[in-house]
């Protein structure tokens, strides 16, 4: 199987093949060994860091930001976003807040990036 | 009425009035004063809730909220004063007039005055687009508003014009919130916006983008029905045989922005035709001596890391100035946009003869591959890098010292690489 991953590391943008011959990635066009590791993981096993909003109660917002403390599995993003959109909380609410512990069972945390106050 | 005095006020509460606040006080500027007309501080990435922010100021991955978060707690910290919920609405040869539902009207006395208001959205009247004007028609941005603060779903069926970075990422959100983005319709042939940007907003979830694209009729009574896409020509002429309708509910714009140069006309300052934005030099200084300018206000970044730099630089020589301590300006040479540079910023380099670091940051006028980007004085090279891919979409940047300008001109270029 091949390949094109654009790499998004820097600004540069290479588009980088990989290749898989003999059970082993075989990885060219990156300009620097940024690059490799990004393809590499890229090829693997992809990952995003998840960003959406979660309702909030009784605060001087309606919605409060959240992340994924690190970034999510990207095959699991659509049943991820199905948990926290069923998802309310109460204010108040502090920035790096654990909103969801360990999402779908990845190790990996949903987190608040704002502050809601009552 | 209220009558307040200040060494530094800065207006816009944004990354860029925040960066520039704390860069004053760190300067040494005793009171310094940020007036903002929204209710609460951060600007516009209030709403930019998703990730790419900081990647080169805090070298981490950060979401808006969590990049200016760091900004608002430093201004605290060092006791920079801030008004809410207040606007500023002119600026005199003297003071600085402002309103607010609580206080009424303020007049403000300051020694330097720094510019941080940010930009608004190209809309549609601006552009031309016949047919009918329905309900489901917004501006990208507005969109993001109203998803990411006010928790309203704006549509299920989406087109998005233009490839700018929020309607790339707005197709992303939507698509995460269950709704169907049909294509990103893009008039040129080159992105708008970050390559970042297309690989995990379009991508990641298959959203077409059609490149040399353009919408040609808007249907719909009440609420869009339906948008008409045609390919357009080597002159952007669409063609009508390639014409095909789309059903949707939705049609985002995300066709640019211009920086918010409202009071920056009232205040007579000199307006660049090309950015929009005032006329600055190495200092952020505008034509007014003690008027500076910072952020998405002087010309639109796509790196909100570069606006904090540029912005602590303006925070930093407004405070001189309102110290007494910044040098008359003399001998201005102005930065000349050369082959396949759309524009400079800053626009002038003053007193080159004093040193200090100079950033130029500009734009390509039009994509191109394999080149070399020169900065010249004279027949003199200063500095030059090569770069394998330029895009009007993603700004660039030469560094260099003041001292290096041995000649009354300055002029950044980009040239084919000779193979
Ligand atoms: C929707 C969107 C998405 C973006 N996504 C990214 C991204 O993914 N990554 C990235 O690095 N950058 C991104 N950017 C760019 C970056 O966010 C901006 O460059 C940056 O926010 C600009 O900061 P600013 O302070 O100049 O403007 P703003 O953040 O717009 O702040 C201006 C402030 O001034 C206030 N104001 C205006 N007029 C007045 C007045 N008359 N009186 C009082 N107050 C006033 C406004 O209320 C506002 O709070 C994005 C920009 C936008 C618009
Ligand atoms: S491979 Fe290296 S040079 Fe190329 S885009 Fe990735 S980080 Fe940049």
């Amino acid at each position: 199987m091949e390949k094109i991953v654009i790499c998004t590391v820097c600004p540069i943008g290479c588009n980088i093949t990989v290749r898989e011959e003999n059970d082993e990635l075989v990885i060219t066009g990156n300009q620097c060994k940024r690059g490799l590791t990004y393809a590499t993981n890229e090829y693997l096993h992809p990952v995003r860091i998840l960003t959406t909003t979660v309702k909030v109660h009784g605060g001087d917002q309606v919605l409060v930001p959240v992340r994924s403390a690190e970034p999510l599995p990207k095959e699991l993003l659509f049943s991820a976003m199905d948990l926290i959109r069923d998802l309310t909380v109460d204010a108040p609410i502090h920035r790096g807040d654990v909103l969801i512990n360990n999402i779908l069972d990845t190790g990996i945390d949903i987190v608040a990036t704002g502050e809601i106050k009552c | 009425m209220q009558r307040i005095t200040c060494d530094v006020l800065v207006i816009g509460a944004g990354p860029a009035g925040l960066a520039a606040s704390i860069a004053a006080k760190q300067e040494g500027a005793e009171k310094v004063l940020i007036v903002e007309r929204d209710e609460s501080i951060g600007g516009i990435l209030q709403q930019c809730i998703h990730p790419g922010f900081g990647l080169s100021y805090f070298k981490e991955e950060l979401t808006g909220p969590e990049y200016y978060a760091r900004f608002a707690d430093k201004t605290l910290e060092l006791g920079v004063e801030v008004l809410l919920n207040t606007m500023v609405l002119d600026i005199t040869d003297e003071d600085v007039v402002c309103i607010s539902a609580k206080d009424g009207l303020s007049i403000i006395k300051a020694g330097s005055i720094v510019l941080a208001m940010g930009c608004r959205e190209r809309t549609r009247h601006q552009l031309t687009i016949p047919g009918s004007r329905p309900s489901g028609v917004f501006t990208a941005g507005t969109a993001q508003r109203l998803m990411n603060r006010e928790n309203a779903m704006i549509g299920r069926r989406v087109v998005i014009l233009g490839s700018g970075d929020i309607g790339m990422i707005m197709a992303r959100r939507m698509t995460l919130e269950g709704a169907k983005v049909i294509a990103v319709v893009e008039l040129n042939d080159y992105l708008a916006g970050l390559t970042r940007n297309k690989v995990q907003c379009l991508d990641d979830f298959e959203i077409p983008l059609l490149m040399k694209h353009t919408i040609t009729d808007i249907k719909g009574r009440k609420r869009i029905e339906s948008v008409t896409v045609c390919e357009v020509d080597a002159n952007n002429i669409p063609i009508p045989e390639t014409a095909v309708e789309y059903p949707c509910d939705t049609l985002l714009l995300s066709v640019g922005l211009i920086p918010e140069n409202e009071l920056t006309h009232k205040a007579e300052i000199d307006i660049s035709p090309i950015t929009n934005g005032p006329v600055v030099n190495q200092y952020m200084q505008t034509s007014r001596e003690d008027v500076f300018a910072c952020g998405n206000v002087v010309h639109v970044n796509d790196l909100v890391d570069n606006v904090s730099l540029e912005s602590e630089r303006a925070g930093q020589y407004a405070a001189k100035y309102a110290l007494g301590k910044l040098k008359k300006r003399e001998d201005v040479i102005q930065a000349q946009p050369g082959r396949n540079v759309r524009y400079i910023c800053p626009q002038q380099i003053v007193n080159a003869e004093d040193g200090g670091e100079i950033n130029l940051y500009f734009r390509v006028a039009g994509p191109e591959e394999k080149v070399r980007i020169l900065v010249k004085t004279g027949d003199k090279v200063i500095v030059q890098k090569k770069a394998l891919r330029v895009n009007p979409g993603e700004m660039e940047h030469m560094r260099f010292d003041a001292r290096e300008i041995t000649s009354p001109d300055l002029t950044v270029e980009v040239m084919k690489e000779a193979i």
